[in-house]
């Protein structure tokens, strides 16, 4: 089947299986690699993207039910003149080790000051509470977020 | 000489700054490539048939209704195997495929290789497999019996008739741990069309792969070459092979790219465990508080094949007594055979449990004491120039000891800044705690571990450092998992040169000697110490060779004068030099443990404040302060980041990680059923870094990123005790161990 989508304000048509996941358009139909597949259960948020203005795990989303969608994915998150503040600050803090879950934790991030979902840092934690990360102990990806937030530091 | 110093230290980017991780932007951007993300044209898929039940007798594999689906080319079985059966970092009794009987839960039994991914794993499921039920074995004291035993260590030091004043005695068990890498495992086998093979797996080190892989696939070692792909974490569960011997086999055999991608309970199923274990103390002090004799047994759930649990026992019985002094200890230390997964490499590597159980027992003895439990600690613990209690060694490198300890004790206590935000209670956004419920507490904690390998193994590190168009290159075999060794070698190339711009190259294994595992907290001493060497030999050759003073970005100086500029120096062939790092020889164990088996040792001691509902048995972990030694920090953000995410590990394994088993089964296989810290669990974390400098490590530096893991455990649990006044002889608590404990 084709399901047409609007991927980093790009129109795509992509022609996949009418049970692939979103995620698995993404990275096999699209080549879009970012996305990551890390649990395939919506625990990790390793695959989170952004669908219609809400940050959705594509792995639990049926890539057929993304027609007509707006997706904004990492690889859309690039600026003219070099990364977005929000992985420029993760860079700094050191908030990318293996990686694996950075573009989720980035996604997640960018939504929830896009958002103004957080005034504090408890905030903060309950927003990005849906993404694992196994290497940083979340130190330094809450030192990431909180020095783009005014107020937002401990 | 002065003129060379002043200029050296302009280096941007060296030893001591905070600089940011070369492969930082592409991870930031999700441009960087995982193994999983790497794809070729013509490639096939392989998906693994696995085993639902622990121990059954293989009656028949039929792979005929497999084969018969379209777009599937191969079934391989254990009967494929061309040349040695088994693998296995240290002890080689893994088989490649399930061979005669199924010995766990999720062991591999086939493979399918097909078009497609769905195709494959249609066909893994099409496998007919005849099994015949058998009783597995599921109890470690029921192993020991039976004598399924794969290594014993009894380590036998000092008078067995001395005792103390005060007797403390405790039964101790921790469940097992899953590392919980959030990539993975995944991988890429490319045939060259001469009977060769290049693999990108899940690694923690290529050679010792390259070495099981040529064995098991019968061919010569330069039929196979290892690299080094993008692994998404590793903290143990790559030090095994996966998926490797699989992916080879299918290449080999079908002339084409193999391709798989674990899910992760493909994941979980595929790689070793942290030990369960259960552990029967006995401490005697005398009355000051001198601890005097520390008797214990400790028995090791292994599971079903051995591979490096050999070494992890060794690691439990040495660091049995924690890092203190006693004149006596008496320990008895068995690793056991049962139908579980097979237990191997994870942070720490035998230390956590040991600790988790002395660490106890050493607050029990000073409540008995009457005593501070940190001036217990004070009055016992190892400095440099005392000798293990265990091993009989002495400690003969740094060892900060009292200094972490009056460090931590230093720092501020936490008020937890008193906010009324209720997702601060226990329960956190669950809003299920009632705050006259909650009770605080503090506990304490050291960790304690030797650093690189032990035990008279042959451990160096090879590396390569050449001069590149604008600056240098390293070229190395050591595997970057997200530790950030990456980084840390730049840096010492960069300081040890005095060039700024340095790349590393991660070579495969025909280009480059062993670096080693990227295990034992030894990297940054290890594959750092042969790249400052390489280094240094490279710089004294330009300066020998150009009759110079010193070297810059600019080129080699003479007297303030450029004798030859940078572009003279890479004009014909690059020059490079190479070496072979090793650190000094350390015995082999005497039959009673004893001997010079470690080569340096690291140490922290740690402070966690908890909140615990103990009404639901709830606990929130408000706040770890640690002080941690580190020999010299060569990257303060990546020393921090080690810190916290090593505390997390062990937090995790003190308030919520364990593998559950029913028959045998494994009942958590996922990240719905396995919980691991979210951003929610992890408390604020203060690290105050002890700078002594190691007499080997790269510009004094020590590894030290396991300390952090083994602390972690007994602190949060200490503080739990604290908070709730409960024995608590089991990690990880659960609420009902708190909300309704046995009397």
């Amino acid at each position: 089947m084709i399901v047409n989508v609007t991927v980093n304000g790009e129109q795509r048509s992509v022609d996949l299986a009418g049970h692939e996941s979103l995620l698995w358009a993404l990275r096999e139909r699209l080549g879009l690699r970012a996305a990551k597949d890390a649990c395939e259960q919506g625990e990790c948020g390793s695959c989170s993207v952004v669908v219609d203005g809400d940050l959705v795990c594509s792995c639990l989303v049926l890539a057929a039910d993304a027609e007509g969608s707006v997706i904004e994915t990492v690889e859309g998150l690039d600026q003219a003149d070099g990364l977005h503040p929000i992985q420029q600050a993760f860079l700094d803090h050191g908030a990318a080790q293996c990686g694996y879950c950075t573009p989720g934790l980035v996604m997640a991030a960018t939504h929830m000051l896009e958002t103004d979902q957080a005034h504090s840092p408890d905030d903060v934690k309950e927003a990005l509470a849906g993404n694992l990360c196994r290497c940083t102990g979340y130190g330094s990806v809450l030192r990431a977020v909180q020095s783009l937030m005014t107020g937002g530091q401990e | 000489m002065t003129q060379a110093r002043v200029r050296r230290s302009d280096v941007v980017g060296g030893v001591g700054e905070s600089v940011v991780r070369p492969d930082g932007q592409s991870k930031v951007r999700g441009e960087f490539e995982f193994l999983g993300d790497m794809s070729i044209d013509g490639q096939l898929w392989m998906a693994t048939r696995r085993a639902e039940t622990p121990r059954a007798r293989i009656l028949s594999i039929d792979t005929t209704r497999a084969l018969e689906i379209a777009g599937v080319h191969l079934v391989l079985t254990i009967e494929d195997v061309l040349g040695h059966r088994y693998q296995g970092q240290i002890v080689t009794d893994q088989p490649v495929f399930a061979e005669g009987e199924i010995r766990h839960w999720g062991e591999a039994i086939a493979v399918a290789i097909a078009d497609d991914e769905e195709t494959a794993r249609l066909a893994s499921e099409a496998i007919l497999v005849q099994l015949e039920p058998l009783q597995p074995l599921t109890d470690v004291g029921e192993a020991l019996e039976s004598g399924e035993i794969y290594r014993s260590i009894a380590v036998r030091h000092g008078d067995e008739s001395r005792h103390g004043d005060v007797v403390v005695e405790g039964a101790y068990e921790i469940a097992s741990q899953d590392q919980a890498p959030l990539g993975t495992e995944a991988g890429l086998a490319v045939p060259d069309g001469q009977g060769g093979i290049d693999l990108w797996g899940p690694t923690q080190w290529t050679h010792v792969d390259h070495r099981q892989l040529v064995a098991c696939l019968d061919l010569a070692d330069d039929d196979v070459r290892v690299h080094i792909g993008g692994v998404g974490g590793a903290f143990g569960a790559r030090e095994d092979l996966s998926v490797q011997t699989h992916l080879c086999m299918a290449a080999l055999r079908t002339g084409r790219p193999v391709k798989v991608v674990y899910d992760r309970n493909q994941s979980f199923a595929s790689h070793v465990k942290r030990h369960a274990a259960r552990m029967r103390y006995r401490h005697e002090a005398d009355m000051d508080g001198n601890l005097i004799r520390v008797d214990a047994e400790i028995l090791l759930d292994g599971g079903a094949y051995c591979m490096t649990t050999d070494a992890v026992v060794a690691n439990a019985a040495y660091f049995a007594a924690g890092p203190y002094r006693a004149e006596t200890t008496v320990i008895d230390a068995h690793a056991l055979r049962t139908n579980l997964l097979p237990a191997g490499a994870m942070r720490g590597f035998g230390a956590n449990q040991v600790m988790f159980a002395a660490e106890a027992q050493m607050d029990r003895l000073a409540a008995v004491l009457e005593m501070d439990p940190m001036e217990l600690r004070l009055r016992n613990v190892l400095r440099q120039g005392d000798r293990m209690a265990t091993t009989n060694q002495e400690i003969t490198d740094s060892l900060p000891s009292e200094e972490v300890i009056r460090s931590l004790l230093a720092m501020p206590l936490t008020s937890d800044d008193d906010s009324e935000d209720p997702r601060r209670l226990p329960g956190g956004a669950g809003l299920t705690t009632d705050r006259d419920h909650v009770v605080r507490g503090v506990g304490y904690a050291m960790g304690f571990k030797n650093l690189a390998f032990s035990e008279a193994f042959d451990d160096f590190a090879e590396a390569e450092v050449a001069l590149a168009t604008d600056g240098a290159v390293v070229r190395t075999a050591a595997i970057e998992v997200g530790q950030g060794m990456v980084t840390v070698l730049q840096q010492i190339a960069r300081s040890a040169l005095g060039l700024s711009s340095v790349d590393v190259e991660f070579v495969d294994t025909s280009r480059i000697g062993s670096a080693g595992s990227t295990s034992a907290s030894r990297q940054t001493q290890m594959t750092g110490g042969a790249v400052l060497q390489a280094s240094r030999q490279l710089r004294e050759r330009l300066l020998d060779q150009y009759g110079g003073d010193d070297l810059t970005d600019e080129g080699v100086w003479s007297g303030g004068e450029l004798v030859a500029p940078f572009e003279v120096l890479i004009s014909a062939e690059a020059p490079s030099e190479h070496a072979r790092f090793r650190h000094r020889e350390t015995d082999t164990p005497s039959s009673t443990g004893q001997g010079d088996v470690h080569v340096d040792f690291a140490i922290a001691a740690q402070r966690a404040v908890v909140d615990v509902d103990i009404e639901l048995g709830l606990v929130r972990v408000v706040q770890i302060d640690t002080a941690q030694d580190v020999g010299k920090a060569l990257n303060p953000i990546q020393v921090i980041g080690q810190i916290e995410g090593g505390i997390a590990q062990g937090l995790g394994h003190a308030v919520m990680e364990e593998l559950l088993y029913k028959d045998g089964v494994l009942m958590n296989a996922n990240f719905t059923d396995y919980l691991v810290p979210t951003i929610l669990d992890m408390p604020k974390v203060e690290a105050t870094l002890i700078e002594e400098p190691s007499s080997w490590g790269p510009f004094g530096a020590k590894g030290f990123a396991e300390v952090p893991t083994i602390a972690a455990t007994p602190a949060v649990m200490a503080a739990i005790r604290n908070a709730t006044g409960l024995e608590l002889r089991r990690a990880p608590v659960r609420p009902d161990d708190i909300a309704l404990p046995e009397r």
